[in-house]
């Protein structure tokens, strides 16, 4: 009798359809975010990550309606992400139907705002959205940074300082997005992973680079994720949530199935 | 006509238990309100009441008691099913050890208590708090709100405090982490709920269904 590990489909979206992660060239159309959300949800999801990609504030509307119709037909539990910068934008989405909601580049223009948002509506809801970039070279011990922007803007913060810091503030977990694995599908970066998760104590959610089935366990396994992340693979139909839970519970990963 | 209403004290989200309320009833076929709400008046007019709850019990406990909601779930409880949700479960308790300490309703015997920083498994691996995630609920007695839902399904938690009663013929279900915590509640007409059946998709739309058909008491 344990605690599963989650397996999270991320929906990056766009302008109201399911879109390839932010960081492909090519951005592919994957479906209706309402009919995609409602499969995965059919095919076992453990949670849905909808991740608003949108740029312009006009479309903005959209994601609120987005979420709205995923969260009448979808019980279990959502997280959105992508453009929270206030306490107001929470609310919205939490009226909308979010369970919680990932705070990024907000939290890096001001980490008080994570502390506000935890205060306000309780660490439960209050994910922090880190994208990490490995900057040590090879002959340096291991060091990442937290980049801002899909990966082009660097902070000069210590990725591991970092999630210590937004932990304090009351982040109820930590979504964390290797950008140097982001869109390879060559599997997690799992030293940042392993690292990170031992350094806190709230759940982290392993994302970036998931290409396999056997990335997904490794994740567990060797990154010690809590919870597991992956967008593509999933969209496209190369495996299915179903496949992906079956071969994480042969691996002996504790699955709810 | 089946009238619900979800206690709307401001705190957290009520919209994912109104939306799988009025989903449940919807497949029911059968006509079902449901009103997210803070007046005496609703909630005194509606067949059940649902008692939900998210967030710092400080700030719970401090918004029931300004808006009199100790007294609406008493009273409430008297006459129809409630169903408490996550802290609504922890704020009938007596007591808390959540922010230094919090007097709660104390309809139920018992404290809430800390999972604590250093919690681990069986197997001394290291468990993470919040308890977070689908973990398996044991059928300790048999209640109306368990028709339908096999025993040891896995259910949606988020909670860092867990309840601890002192009536365990109360205990309607258990779960473990790190400890075994009590993951059910019932007495009278209330059951309670450490977990997020509107969340935890078929098995807790199951619990929801039997609850808008339960009577209260068992």
């Amino acid at each position: 009798m344990a605690l599963a590990k989650r397996i999270i489909p991320c929906l990056d979206c766009d302008k109201g359809r399911v879109v390839k992660g932010v960081n492909f060239v090519d951005i592919r159309d994957a479906g209706d975010p309402v009919e995609v959300a409602k499969r995965y949800c059919e095919e076992g999801a453990d949670e849905i990550t909808f991740l608003d990609i949108t740029a312009s504030h006009e479309d903005r509307e959209t994601t609120v309606d987005t979420v709205r119709a995923i969260a009448g037909q979808v019980f279990i539990p959502l997280t959105v992400g992508g453009g929270i910068r206030k306490l107001e934008d929470i609310r919205t989405m939490l009226n909308a139907g979010a369970d919680k909601v990932a705070i990024n580049t907000a939290a890096v223009s001001n980490p008080e705002f994570v502390r506000e948002a935890a205060a306000r509506f309780g660490s439960q809801c209050t994910v922090v959205a880190v994208d990490a970039k490995q900057v040590s070279s090879k002959d340096e011990s291991l060091k990442w940074e937290i980049f801002t922007h899909g990966g082009r803007n660097s902070t000069g913060l210590d990725a591991i300082d970092w999630v210590k810091r937004m932990v304090d503030c009351g982040a109820g977990e930590i979504l964390l997005t290797s950008m140097d694995r982001d869109g390879t599908k060559i599997g997690f970066d799992l030293a940042l992973n392993k690292t990170v998760s031992q350094a806190v104590q709230v759940p982290i959610i392993a994302s970036g680079g998931v290409g396999n089935l056997e990335h997904l366990a490794e994740g567990v396994l060797v990154g010690e994720a809590d919870a597991v992340l992956a967008a593509s693979i999933f969209h496209f139909r190369e495996y299915s949530i179903e496949e992906a839970k079956k071969h994480m519970a042969s691996q002996g990963i504790e699955i709810r199935l | 006509m089946n009238k619900v209403a979800v206690i709307d004290y401001g705190m957290g989200n009520l919209h994912s238990v109104a939306k799988a309320v009025e989903h449940v009833g919807c497949e029911l076929g059968e006509a079902t309100e449901v009103h997210v709400t803070p007046d005496p008046k609703i909630i005194a007019a509606a067949d059940r009441v649902i008692f939900p709850g998210v967030g710092a019990i400080r700030d719970c406990m401090a918004e029931i008691k300004r808006l009199n909601v100790g007294h609406i779930v008493g009273e409430a409880m008297k006459t129809k099913p409630v169903l408490a949700i996550c802290v609504g479960m922890q704020a009938l308790m007596e007591h808390s050890e959540e922010n230094d300490g919090v007097n709660c309703l104390g309809f139920m015997k018992g404290k809430v208590k800390y999972f604590g920083d250093n919690l681990i498994d069986e197997n001394s691996q290291r468990l993470k708090v919040p308890h977070m995630g689908w973990n398996e609920v044991r059928q300790t007695q048999q209640h109306p709100l368990w028709r339908d839902v096999p025993d040891n399904s896995r259910f949606y938690f988020v909670h860092s405090y867990y309840v601890k009663a002192d009536d365990s013929e109360k205990i309607t279900g258990t779960t473990n982490y790190g400890t075994e915590i009590v993951a059910t509640l019932a007495a009278d007409n209330i059951f309670a709920t450490q977990f997020h059946p509107e969340k935890s998709q078929t098995v807790g739309l199951t619990m929801l269904r039997n609850f808008l058909q339960w009577g209260g008491q068992d």
